[in-house]
């Protein structure tokens, strides 16, 4: 297991957030959390990333507990890929990418060849070699997404976690991404992304979380998660699940 | 090293050359090795040019990116409002040069120390946030500070100095002065060289930065460390000087990018020259001497206006 969580408990000082959580992910598979604003999706990943200490329970990373490995060493096995936002400053897209970098470099030392290689290789990967120059300032949202995920890549990790990859983006940019994210897992990166459109768990995962004020309401594949139930219990709005084409979509039921 | 750093280091040396050879007193050719107003009058106040310059323009660099905002200036966590505190009210009780100068670098440091442990005890908040928050609240402090003993001041023999000071100059420079600051803004220097390619990382949002494996609370206090003890230092023998802080690291950005590394040296250089240039008009432009802080804020404001109006973001 790359990632195991048991009776996790997370939050922030003071603030439980989340309780109870079970959940396992295995090298080249893919899980997809949805849940309503404040359920606890980006407590979660905070405490997924080392960011906040687990409250209870067990989370390990790697077999290891989160918590005995160092904030640089989590970076070595876990790549982040944040939401977007727009930049302050006009580094390069290869700029961006080499910061992955950063937690296989020494404090004092700058990025050497073999780091470059590693950003150039992981812009490559992701079809967008040729923007290697260009200001991250000036790429679209779609290619910066791409950008911030072949950071995450340069980083060397077994594991990736993506918060809201598709929030901010075009049709065409969504499922752009998701075919990374499936094409991801399939080079054996064990990946977890939240999203709040749950046919993405159809498209491209293993399992599916279901968060609801921060307890799983519901955790398994994404066809025994994603169910008009359950959907009208977490969200309260009425949704058919359809099947099509072999796989499945949610449609409102108005 | 970039084609704009290279241009950069040889017209400062040009400039260099040229601030030491014009002034009241003509120099010929044949004595210049000999001349005493060369090198025991200009020289001093062309090396205390080039070290305020540069170290304003180090500070500010490195605060606009640790901050996320190119429109900081090295001052924005109070130092020199301390600065100028300490100063003041050594010229208020003594007089002594060497005892305004060491107020006015104590002053710099605690106003930014104070700043700091204020925001690390308010707990719940951005600490960058925080950080700029209870500088500028303390900075405005000290201000009122600055302004009461101004007041109080004697006006013939105490509030010229005051004024003076408060104006910046780097007329009064002797070379004991530059062996005190020099070495305390190359203490400065040294981490932000030694950081270089990490601040690059400081300039993300923090959980991101912390998330690729960036110790970012520790690595803040040491960039703040470093810049303030630069601009303490700096500021201590030149009384203050704006504006170099604030735009000469956004027109080294123009010309190399935000990237720290190349960004850092370039900054020093076009900080350097551009004191020095200032400078140079202040002694030589009119019959009297001209404070520095007029002419760089009558170069800067409009400088300062134009980027304003072309930059889209500010905080967030």
């Amino acid at each position: 297991m790359i990632l195991e969580a048991k009776k996790l408990g997370f939050g922030y000082p003071g603030r439980r957030v989340g309780a109870g959580l079970d959940l396992e992910l295995a090298a080249g598979e893919v899980l997809c959390v949805l849940g309503p604003n404040g359920g606890g999706k980006t407590t979660l990943f905070r405490t997924l990333l080392g960011l906040l200490p687990a409250q209870e329970g067990e989370l390990r990373l790697g077999g290891e507990p989160l918590g005995s490995l160092e904030q640089d060493e989590i970076a070595r096995r876990l790549g982040y890929v944040p939401q977007d936002h727009a930049p302050e400053f006009a580094f390069t897209v290869r700029e961006v990418a080499l910061m992955g970098r950063a937690a296989r470099i020494g404090l004092f030392a700058a990025p050497g060849a073999r780091d470059v290689a590693a950003a150039d290789a992981a812009l490559a990967s992701l079809g967008i070699a040729a923007l290697a120059g260009r200001p991250y300032t000036e790429v679209s949202g779609g290619e910066r997404q791409l950008v911030l995920i072949a950071r995450a890549l340069a980083q060397e990790p077994v594991a990736l976690v993506l918060d809201e990859p598709t929030a901010s983006l075009d049709f065409g940019n969504q499922v752009r991404v998701l075919s990374e994210i499936r094409r991801l897992a399939d080079s054996g990166l064990a990946v977890v992304f939240s999203t709040h459109h749950p046919d993405e768990a159809f498209h491209c995962a293993r399992h599916a979380l279901l968060l609801a004020r921060g307890a799983a309401y519901a955790f398994g594949t994404p066809e025994e998660v994603i169910t008009a139930e359950n959907l009208k219990a977490v969200y309260g709005v009425e949704v058919k699940v359809a099947a099509m084409n072999g796989t499945r979509v949610c449609v409102p039921d108005f | 090293m970039s084609r704009s750093t290279l241009a950069s280091a040889l017209a400062l040396l040009a400039l260099t050359a040229a601030a030491l050879l014009v002034g009241e007193m003509r120099i010929p050719p044949s004595e210049i090795f000999e001349s005493e107003v060369l090198w025991q009058i200009r020289a001093p106040r062309v090396a205390a040019a080039l070290l305020v310059g540069a170290a304003l323009a180090a500070a500010g660099a490195a605060y606009q990116g640790m901050f996320r905002n190119p429109l900081v200036s090295p001052d924005i966590l109070g130092v020199s409002a301390g600065a100028a505190a300490g100063a003041v009210l050594a010229i208020f009780f003594s007089q002594h040069p060497l005892a305004i100068q060491l107020a006015a670098f104590a002053g710099g440091v605690a106003a930014v120390g104070l700043a700091t442990l204020v925001a690390s005890a308010a707990r719940g908040h951005d600490p960058a946030l925080a950080l700029v928050l209870s500088g500028v609240v303390i900075g405005s402090l000290l201000g009122a500070v600055v302004a009461l003993v101004t007041a109080l001041a004697d006006p013939a023999n105490q509030l010229p100095p005051i004024t003076f000071w408060l104006l910046g100059g780097l007329g009064a420079v002797a070379p004991r002065d530059l062996a005190l600051a020099a070495p305390l803004v190359l203490a400065g220097l040294v981490p932000l060289v030694l950081l270089r390619w990490r601040m690059n990382l400081l300039a993300l949002p923090e959980d991101e930065a912390r998330a690729l494996g960036v110790p970012v609370g520790a690595l803040r206090i040491a960039v703040v460390a470093a810049a303030t003890l630069m601009t303490a230092a700096a500021v201590a023998i030149s009384g203050i000087v704006g504006w170099v802080g604030l735009l000469v690291p956004h027109a080294a950005r123009l010309l190399v990018g935000p990237e720290f590394s190349r960004l850092l040296p370039l900054a020093m250089l076009l900080g350097a020259a551009f004191l020095l240039a200032v400078d140079t008009l202040c002694r030589t432009a009119a019959p009297i001497e001209l404070p520095p802080g007029v002419l760089t804020a009558i170069v800067g404001t409009p400088a300062f206006l134009v980027l304003l109006l072309r930059t889209r973001r500010t905080w967030n």
